[in-house]
């Protein structure tokens, strides 16, 4: 066979450069190659190449040692764009310019660049379809929900309790301790922040209004929402994420288990059961921690913090936590939930819709907060 | 026929994850200008053979020379200029999902000659695809645009950048239509014939193992228990031999084959 051959006559002389001269016959440019033309000896070979001038030159290849499919591409160039006529090739170097004479044919590298403006404006208009085609499925994925959670209701016994109490466990029992010390933390920091602004009016006490007040009516619940979303409507995506992707919510759709009620309802019902819980939790934590700063800066004792935080914080502020609460736990949890059946193709995929289950619900929890706070001032719990 | 200078030389290989041992004691040679094919049943250890011979698994024990040079222990830089000679297409062709056909091409020459001006990179990888049985129109597509047998032969394409010696192919023919497999054992044929490559090429299809293997290593007990043209192996006594050629897919390939040399 030929590539026996070709293995058998490797000269000794394995590591002489690729090199050529120009030289002229009898008034025609010759072109006589040496050395080793391989593409680890080829060095500047292709740039002098380039240089050459003269038409129909002829290329010897007699003192080539070897070549590979690299050499013979820049001979065959010579011969195609130069018309030249190559002399002095020995049988495997014929055979491998044969190879790459068949393989050439015009292959683009990366695809048409469109022009910058152009290619600005078809993301912008990409993204707002996008963003409207989200909105619109968000919506479809509620009714779908809702449909779920009534077929649930009515067959008590399809409810997955157990996926239920699991989701439990993960998005509340393992988020106490983050959310409780971040509440504390910031609850510490408003203390701070306020009675340095406070003082200057000398109005150092209603640094306990401050605490009590947005720690119950907003902070508490945005912050754990916050932190729920980046702890658990991002595991969401990625678990259904990457079922997706292994075909297994296909595989239950197909043995005629809806993954609605599989995988979604259990997860949506118990963050919506877990956020008020968690809210009030972080809620108390800040309150905590302002109450400790106050007693150590202010000289605030601790019994008359507490007074206080009950003088002045209203019960309608606790209503409003508790009803914002699961609102955005339903949020998060379809975001979440969402995203993740949105997943299709590959693992790239499950990354991308994870980090936009998280963006989604955090976008959407606070422009939701916003109209929250104008309804409630509005009907009067202020 | 293959000349006798080994390329890869196993000498008592013995790979161990935890207790469970995968090779004892294992022994290859694969000579120069050979298509030397790789079988034996799942978990025989026939993907870690070769991840121990490209550097990828360090085993606990044993000898590994490729082009006569010792690869195990030895510090990537040293290392780099025996990979620059070899070239590997993996079971899922492990394309650069970020990168094109083309460029996925270009990666190995980029890392290994950067000195090379753009336009020769971009003309080394458009002749790359072609030769790999591509459409020239795949070169600027990204590879979740490709199918399985596309994928695969872009994967070639890219094992072939730097022309190297030396192919390691891992069940290339696995996931695709009988047609595309054919074609594709067909490809290796046509390149380690024009190229002189030698290749290493772990398989379960049979008909790639009539088709294009010149011999045939057989993975079992921890070791490699036999090599050899598929002939001599059929005149082996081993049990699990005689299951895998005799069986009633062994016989289909073996029935093609004599048609297709026949005719």
């Amino acid at each position: 066979m030929p590539w026996g051959a070709f293995c058998d006559s490797v000269p000794p002389r394995m590591n002489a450069t690729a090199d050529f001269q120009e030289l002229n016959e009898d008034g025609r440019p010759v072109l006589r190659f040496s050395g080793n033309l391989t593409l680890a000896r080829i060095r500047r070979v292709d740039e002098r190449l380039n240089a050459v001038t003269g038409d129909r030159p002829m290329v010897d290849l007699t003192d080539v040692e070897r070549m590979d499919t690299v050499g013979a591409w820049l001979i065959y160039k010579l011969a195609r764009d130069k018309n030249a006529e190559v002399i002095g090739a020995s049988e495997e170097h014929a055979s491998l310019l044969e190879q790459v004479a068949k393989a050439d044919q015009p292959v683009k590298v990366r695809p048409d660049r469109t022009p910058g403006f152009i290619r600005v404006l078809t993301q912008m208009g990409e993204a707002t379809h996008r963003a409207g085609i989200t909105l619109l499925g968000l919506l479809g994925f509620f009714g779908a929900l809702l449909v779920s959670i009534w077929n649930v209701l009515t067959h008590p016994k399809r409810f997955r309790v157990n996926a239920m109490v699991q989701s439990f466990e993960a998005v509340g029992v393992h988020a106490i301790p983050i959310v409780g010390l971040m509440s504390f933390l910031v609850g510490i920091v408003i203390a701070q922040q306020g009675a340095v602004q406070l003082r200057q009016f000398g109005a150092e006490v209603f640094t306990i209004n401050l605490i009590g007040r947005s720690s119950v009516k907003e902070l508490g619940v945005l912050m754990t929402a916050i932190m729920v979303a980046g702890r658990s409507g991002s595991a969401f995506a990625a678990q259904i994420g990457s079922m997706k992707l292994s075909e297994e919510v296909d595989a239950m759709r197909t043995i005629g288990v809806s993954p609605m009620e599989a995988l979604v309802v259990p997860r949506v019902l118990a963050t919506v059961m877990l956020m008020p819980l968690l809210g009030f939790f972080a809620a108390v934590m800040a309150i905590v921690g302002g109450g400790i700063f106050s007693w150590i800066d202010l000289g605030i004792p601790p019994i008359t913090f507490v007074q206080r935080i009950r003088e002045v914080v209203p019960d309608t502020d606790l209503w409003q936590m508790l009803i914002k609460a699961p609102v955005f736990g339903l949020i998060i949890a379809m975001a979440g939930c969402f995203q993740g059946l949105q997943v299709e193709g590959n693992a790239e995929e499950v990354g991308l819709r994870t980090t936009a289950a998280v963006v989604q619900a955090i976008f959407l929890v606070i422009v939701l907060d916003a109209f929250f706070a104008v309804f409630f001032t509005s009907i009067g719990w202020l | 026929m293959a000349s006798e200078d080994p390329i890869i030389e196993v000498h008592g290989l013995r790979n161990a994850f935890g207790e469970q041992v995968i090779h004892d004691g294992l022994d290859l040679t694969v000579h120069k200008g050979e298509i030397m094919g790789v079988v034996g049943g799942s978990g025989t250890g026939k993907s870690v053979l070769m991840r121990s011979i490209i550097g990828l698994q360090t085993p606990s024990a044993g000898e590994i020379t490729v082009f006569g040079e010792p690869m195990i222990g030895r510090p990537e830089e040293e290392a780099k200029h025996v990979r620059r000679r070899w070239g590997i297409l993996f079971q899922g062709a492990a394309l650069f999902s970020t990168l094109t056909v083309a460029e996925n091409v270009e990666v190995p020459l980029k890392e290994y000659f950067p000195h090379l001006s753009e336009k020769l990179m971009d003309e080394i990888a458009a002749y790359k695809i072609v030769m790999s049985g591509l459409a020239p129109e795949t070169g600027p597509k990204y590879p979740n645009e490709l199918s399985g047998g596309m994928k695969k032969r872009a994967g070639i394409a890219r094992a072939l950048a730097l022309d190297p010696e030396l192919l390691f192919l891992d069940e290339p023919t696995a996931g695709l239509d009988p047609i595309g497999a054919a074609a594709f054992d067909e490809l290796i044929l046509e390149l380690r014939d024009a190229l002189g490559l030698t290749v290493f090429l772990i398989t379960h299809d049979l008909d790639t193992l009539y088709t294009i293997c010149d011999r045939v290593a057989v993975l079992a007990d921890r070791k490699v228990v036999a090599v050899g043209t598929i002939p001599e192996l059929l005149a082996l006594d081993h049990g699990w031999i005689q299951e895998y050629f005799r069986g009633p897919r062994g016989r289909a390939a073996a029935v093609a084959e004599r048609k297709r040399s026949s005719g």
